[in-house]
């Protein structure tokens, strides 16, 4: 197998234990996440646990990352670079925190919810992927 | 499996995922990124990119194989609520660079002082959106 078709299975195979991961979390449920973001009302911490899991995980992952010259599969780390904070990030970020909070979905389990055959979750992941496009290609000025 | 048991065994696996994704391809798991990036010129990373993703759609079905359920999807807002919702998440996870996944979970991890203050706004306007709701009494 090439290097380039074992990167493919890597990709695959990250993503199924990703979305298994959003399965069993709790994240796939737009009522328990609303929850979530409900500390006026009867708050759900379900998702404090979910975050501290996947934050020690990846912490592993990085730490780890930092001793290799680059990926095993690969020839280089793409990753940010930039340690600006600016109104792009901050205004984006509460645009996003805004559609989150209304439907209690983004992005990772509305694409995994598509698994389960459901006309409102393909609905929001038609607008979802419109929003981007939209923002891609015409605000950014970005032509794919 | 008490819930919170099972919602860290998750946390776990999504943060191995993120590893894994890291370690072997040199990628950040940025769900947002990857979604929009399916969509560009760049044939051989779109491909990657369309691999994660129907990875992704593949986890739900290994978790009805293991437990003889779908995971439980309770959505309460209306056709034109998804709509908008949609197009804020999409549209504003693009701008900011990143969404729960890039920010929340993988920045935090590197540390990032961006994703900090991404995941920090994100929280907050997700927090007065569903507060918002609840005294409109949407919610």
């Amino acid at each position: 197998m090439t290097l380039r078709n074992l990167r493919l299975l890597a990709a695959f195979g990250s993503g199924a234990v990703f979305g298994l991961g959003l399965a069993m979390s709790g994240m796939m449920d737009p009522a328990r996440v609303q929850g979530f973001l409900d500390i006026l009302g009867a708050w759900d911490p379900t998702l404090v646990f979910v975050m501290a899991g996947a934050v020690s995980a990846a912490f592993a992952g990085v730490t780890l990352s930092k001793r290799m010259a680059r990926p095993v599969l690969g020839t280089r780390f793409s990753v940010p670079t930039s340690r600006v904070i600016d109104r792009r990030l901050i205004v984006g970020s509460a645009i996003f925190g805004a559609g989150w909070g209304l439907a209690g979905f983004c992005p990772g389990p509305a694409l995994a919810g598509l698994s389960l055959g459901l006309v409102p979750v393909a609905i929001f992941v038609a607008a979802m992927l419109a929003g981007m496009i939209v923002h891609d290609r015409v605000v950014a000025g970005r032509a794919a | 499996m008490s819930w919170y048991l099972q919602a860290l065994a998750g946390g776990v696996l999504i943060g191995l995922s993120a590893s894994t994704l890291l370690l072997l391809n040199g990628r950040i798991a940025g769900i947002s990124g990857i979604a929009a990036q399916m969509f560009s010129g760049d044939a051989p990373s779109a491909l990657s990119n369309v691999l994660f993703v129907l990875g992704l759609l593949a986890g739900p079905m290994i978790y009805l194989a293991a437990t003889g359920s779908w995971p439980e999807v309770r959505i309460a807002a209306s056709v034109p609520v998804l709509i908008i919702a949609g197009l804020l998440v999409g549209f504003g996870s693009r701008m900011g660079s990143g969404c729960t996944s890039g920010h929340g979970v993988i920045g935090i991890a590197r540390l990032s002082r961006r994703s900090f203050a991404a995941t920090a706004t994100f929280m907050a306007a997700g927090i007065v959106t569903v507060a918002l709701m609840r005294f409109g009494g949407v919610l």
